[in-house]
């Protein structure tokens, strides 16, 4: 299908789109645009503007900043699966990246983008969340921090305000000790994960501690589990197992029963990823 | 506000200047307004692959951008690839492996494939089966079964590499 008709307006500034935004409260943002356009092509969308924010200067850094990764909104996937910098300091990031949709689909999107739109299915949402992440965004009133563990609320709902721009996420950069895992479950490569697991954790000497699990396709959000994290840092892998307290829905891709079945199994993959990771 | 942008960009390198609904995809603007008809209009929401062009050099989905975020842009279809003799050789290895029956993908898996090649010329190696079947996973077809796609494409990987050397 075709797009329903709407205006479009190529902001030059943050402070541009911030005041597009207050004036047009049925406009949304235009980012990487890879899930945006496909809903208004579909017309599950029909916004009256489309502010277009790829122009604004400076939003799509990534960098080491005071021991922390900061990638900025607009940095596209295909930056971020090149960067020396997101290998080396945010390795969950880099292995996540080639389940991302398909080539052409990296070449666009944006991380920002994936941040703001929290899609359940998502990857980047989960490794936020696993990571312990925050998100930057700035709005009328000036920017604000949040974390990860408070941004995401609903389905596609987010902290954001309705005149808040997500300018950056930040990311805690890997110590030595530092061990994460990633699987997931699609019928195509690239196509949305019928169950994924995003994880990190520390050594501590034969074990884990501070263990964190999210998954994704199995909530309205991306998901912890914390009576499975316990069990991982008792090194209990079948105890983590038992104690997964997940409820999916059934959905075009899987009924919930196989849902929970699968995120038992990523969970074993991932456990035997954290604990084979030797510095 | 206007429901229509003007916009100049290059196509296939040809400059072109045209007025648009803001609402138009990048595919629909080169089939409909410039009569670029061998990108391909499939699915319409990212998932086929079958609208895959080029713009500013990398690969994107035409269905997933709007054409009026191209002004400025360097726009290449598979017409430009084709005339250019940049795919000439995967052209004929499609051909001669009959890795396209109804063609409806062809022009999309070819301009998929041609940036893979280009990545690996860049790093002088050839992509395992494994690397041509993951960057083509974005691209459906629905006829060959996929596997005398990735024989020409390997093909092609192979004596572009013998040729270099």
């Amino acid at each position: 299908m075709k797009p329903a008709p709407f205006a479009y307006r190529k902001a030059r500034s943050l402070d541009e789109a911030i005041a597009l935004l207050g004036e047009n409260p049925d406009a949304r943002l235009l980012a990487g645009g890879q899930s945006l356009i496909a809903t208004l092509n579909m017309r599950l969308s029909a916004p009256g503007l489309l502010i277009d924010i790829n122009g604004i200067g400076g939003l799509d850094g990534i960098g080491l900043k005071g021991g922390a990764v900061e990638i900025g909104a607009l940095a596209r996937h295909c930056a971020a699966e090149r960067s020396d910098t997101v290998s080396k300091h945010a390795p969950l990031i880099a292995r996540a990246m080639p389940f991302i949709g398909h080539a052409a689909i990296r070449n666009r999107g944006t991380l920002g983008g994936s941040i703001a739109f929290a899609d359940p299915a998502a990857e980047l949402p989960a490794c936020l969340l696993a990571l312990d992440g925050e998100v930057d965004a700035q709005g009328p009133s000036g920017k604000r921090t949040i974390k990860a563990g408070d941004y995401f609320q609903g389905l596609y709902e987010t902290a954001l305000g309705p005149q808040e721009i997500l300018t950056a996420i930040r990311l805690p950069a890997a110590a030595a000790d530092t061990r994460i895992g990633f699987a997931e479950l699609a019928r195509r490569h690239g196509d949305y994960a019928i169950v994924g697991l995003a994880a990190s954790a520390r050594g501590d000497g034969k074990g884990l501690k501070d263990v964190r699990l999210a998954y994704f396709g199995v909530a309205n959000t991306p998901l912890r589990v914390t009576k499975s994290e316990a069990a991982l840092t008792r090194g209990d892998i079948d105890g983590a197992v038992a104690a997964l307290d997940l409820d999916p829905h059934d959905d075009i891709q899987a009924t919930a029963k196989v849902k929970k079945h699968l995120a038992g199994v990523l969970l074993r993959r991932v456990a035997a990823q954290l604990m084979e990771q030797r510095p | 506000m206007s429901m229509d942008i003007d916009i100049t960009l290059t196509v296939n390198g040809e400059r072109v200047t045209k007025r648009v609904e803001a609402r138009k995809t990048l595919v629909d603007f080169v089939r409909d307004d410039l009569a670029l008809t061998g990108s391909h209009v499939g699915c319409e929401h990212g998932v086929c692959g079958a609208c895959t062009m080029r713009v500013d050099g990398v690969i994107v989905r035409g269905c997933l951008m709007l054409a009026a975020q191209c002004d400025g842009a360097t726009v290449e279809t598979i017409e430009g690839l084709s005339d250019s003799g940049e795919v000439a050789d995967l052209q004929a290895a499609f051909e001669q492996r009959n890795a396209l029956q109804c063609g409806y993908c062809t022009p999309g898996m070819l301009t998929a494939a041609q940036e893979l090649l280009q990545q690996a010329k860049e790093r002088n190696a050839v992509p395992s089966r494994e690397e041509i079947r993951e960057h083509i996973s974005g691209n459906y077809c629905r006829c060959t079964g996929y596997h005398a796609i990735v024989d020409a494409v390997e093909s092609v990987a192979k004596a572009r590499a013998g040729a270099k050397s």
